[in-house]
């Protein structure tokens, strides 16, 4: 089987983030990058999946020739193969976009099952998974904290609960917290991963129909208030919810 | 704790190739997740977490330059270095204990062993089923090791063993040890497994200094062990010394590593204690501190560049190891002295990584070379006249 598991080269989350100067972007200078959490998830499941049950893992990504760094990380944790997708201009895309390009990629590649994160940490939009399931025509379960590809089911955690759905594939499986806890890339594995395939390739530009118009940093939030310690603090705290928070 | 972020004032990120940063970058996300949240308990209990060994040896430092063939990643130096100096971040016992098995133990038998002792070892070293250790240090030779008096006899084929070796790094929990004893012909080394009749390593207690190491006598009392025991092709002084070489080349890494952490914490500490209603980082006294330390740290992370690299192109010489050594190690004891007093009284406790690094420094600034021996080392190479004795 063709795994293939979607990645996203994001600030690190270690980053303080400063503002460019035209207001619209982050400021790169000096920036740190990572993988995107949750999409180390997805390749730890990629590879989980292809040591259960065979096939052959490719990572992907839409991103700046500098996210080789990245994929080959991937690829040492136990991927066969990595692509980048490169656009320089990769920070400004719209969702839309992306997961067209992705879906057309995942055809190419004969892909039947594709991992991605939950959600990207920088932008937040969780939205590309559904995207790219939506324009194949493929299933798609997002959240998923349990997979069981032999009964063809996957739980996802709800604010209801936990929702226990069957899949069919091909299908594309966003990764969330829990669902595996992925691996170190051992030195051996680094060493290795040199020596597999890692592709830089153009490919036809899905124009954007989004654009960030400006960014703000949020508001600073004003200083906490400690009213008072242990059981005593309890009349103290219902006042100021009441009347200052006005939360009850 | 705050996650650690590694100061570049430099921008020498740029120095190394994309395999050497991934390398670096796999060690450091380790040592945070894994040994960090672990080491205070440790350094207090007197005890190395022996847990963690199978998963050092899966992620590979373990003699991370031997080739492939014999269990090894096969990594350049600067990779070694790296990873120095990513575990002495986290602590120096964690880089004692890998720079004994790697540069002590696999190194010699990769240099001066036979094939049969290179496939019979090396593998079980580098995932960690085996532990090494090396015995050079006696009671009364430590600096001046060529008199030591553990011997070792012809008895037929076999060699048999006594004598005393102390401040063993992981004495007590190897299984193997490479003794350097006297023999007829000069110094020779011999790998011995630890559960030989007559042979047993005490651990040495009441250290206030890497004390997240196991440290041990090593009481060798007629061992006997077969010809074959012997390292072929180490004969003389010159055999263990060039193990040295190899470890020093990481702990000048390591030690920078120490100074990472140190300048890291006293930042992060520094931006948030309040003292006379603003953050200490914005008092002069302050900076003054933190600007000498981020030079020197700099000036160290030159060094250690141009040394791997002299490493890896085959012309690094053993003096300047001796400068890197004796260098770093001061400048991180120095550093971490610096910081432990800017943290004011949490600068004493184990919740804070300053005070561990600056007691475990006290160690590493005397063994592999005491910081005197390197600077007789450096005059050496400058005035070409050895004033060691
Ligand atoms: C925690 C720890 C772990 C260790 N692990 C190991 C190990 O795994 N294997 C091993 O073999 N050894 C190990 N050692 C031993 C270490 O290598 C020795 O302690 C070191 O070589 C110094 O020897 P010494 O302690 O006998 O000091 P000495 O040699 O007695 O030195 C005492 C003082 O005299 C100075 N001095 C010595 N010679 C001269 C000179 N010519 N001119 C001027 N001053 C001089 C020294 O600089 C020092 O200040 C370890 C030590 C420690 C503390």
């Amino acid at each position: 089987m063709k795994i293939v598991a979607c990645i996203k080269r994001v600030p690190s989350t270690e980053a303080t983030a400063k503002l460019s100067p035209d207001g619209r972007g982050v400021d790169t200078a000096n920036l740190a990058y990572m993988t995107s959490f949750y999409d180390e998830i997805a390749v730890e499941q990629a590879v989980l999946t292809k040591e259960a049950s065979g096939g052959e893992v490719t990572v992907l990504t839409i991103g700046p020739a500098e996210a080789s760094k990245e994929v080959r990380e991937c690829i040492a944790k136990g991927a066969d193969a990595g692509i980048i997708m490169t656009d320089p201009e990769w920070g400004s895309r719209d969702n839309l976009s992306t997961a067209k390009v992705l879906a057309a990629k995942l055809g190419e590649l004969d892909a039947e099952l594709c991992f991605m994160g939950r959600v990207a940490t920088d932008r937040d939009s969780a939205s590309v998974g559904p995207m790219v399931a939506t324009l194949l025509g493929w299933s798609c379960v997002t959240d998923v904290v349990a997979l069981s590809l032999e009964d063809g089911t996957a739980q996802r955690e709800t604010e209801q609960g936990l929702e226990t759905i069957s899949f069919s594939l091909p299908a594309v499986i966003t990764c969330d917290k829990g669902l595996n806890e992925p691996r170190y890339a051992g030195l051996k594995g680094i060493m290795a991963a040199k020596k597999k395939p890692l592709e830089e390739v153009a490919f036809e530009e899905v124009p954007s129909q989004i654009s960030t118009a400006s960014l703000a940093l949020p508001a600073e939030r004003s200083e906490g208030r400690i009213v008072g310690e242990g059981p005593d603090a309890v009349p103290a705290l219902m006042e100021a919810l009441r009347n200052e928070a006005q939360a009850l | 704790m705050a996650a650690f972020k590694q100061l570049d004032f430099l921008d020498l990120d740029d120095q190394y190739s994309e395999d050497e940063l991934m390398v670096r970058d796999a060690v450091r996300a380790w040592v945070g997740e894994r040994f960090m949240p672990v080491v205070a308990e440790h350094f207090e209990a007197g005890t190395f977490p022996m847990d963690l060994v199978q998963e050092i040896g899966e992620l590979g430092v373990f003699g991370p330059t031997t080739p492939e063939e014999y269990g090894g990643a096969g990594l350049n130096s600067v990779c070694y270095g790296l990873i120095c100096q990513e575990l002495e971040r986290g602590d120096s016992g964690l880089r004692s204990f890998v720079s004994v098995q790697g540069s002590l133990v696999m190194f010699p038998i990769q240099a001066f062993g036979s094939e049969e002792q290179k496939r019979h070892w090396l593998p079980k070293l580098a995932s960690g089923e085996v532990i090494g250790c090396f015995g050079l240090t006696e009671p009364d030779f430590g600096s001046n090791p060529g008199g030591m008096t553990t011997a070792a006899k012809r008895d037929g084929d076999d060699w048999v063993l006594n004598g005393r070796k102390m401040w063993i790094t992981n004495g007590t929990v190897s299984d193997l040890a490479i003794v350097w004893a006297q023999t007829e012909e000069g110094i020779r080394g011999f790998l011995v497994p630890t559960d030989l009749p007559g042979f047993s390593a005490p651990e040495q207690k009441h250290k206030f200094s890497l004390r997240a190491s196991v440290t041990s006598e090593l009481v060798l009392e007629d061992v006997r062990v077969p010809a074959d025991a012997m390292l072929p092709e180490a004969r003389g002084l010159r055999g263990p010394l060039s193990c040295l070489t190899q470890a020093r080349y990481g702990i000048a890494w390591g030690a920078l590593g120490a100074a990472h952490a140190c300048i890291d914490e006293a930042l992060s500490y520094a931006g948030d204690r309040i003292i006379f209603d603003k953050p200490l980082a914005g008092f002069q006294l302050a900076q003054k501190k933190l600007a000498d330390m981020a030079t020197d740290i700099t000036l160290a992370q030159l060094y250690c560049i141009r040394l791997g690299r002299l490493k890896d192109e085959g012309r690094m010489t053993h003096f300047q190891v001796s400068m890197g050594k004796r260098n770093h190690v001061d400048m991180a004891l120095c550093c971490s002295r610096v910081v432990r007093d800017m943290l004011g009284a949490n600068g004493i406790s184990l919740e804070y990584q300053v005070g561990r690094h600056m007691c475990n420094l006290e160690s590493v600034i005397t063994y592999e070379g005491t910081h005197d021996i390197h600077t007789l080392a450096i005059g050496e190479a400058l005035t070409g006249v050895p004033a060691y004795r």
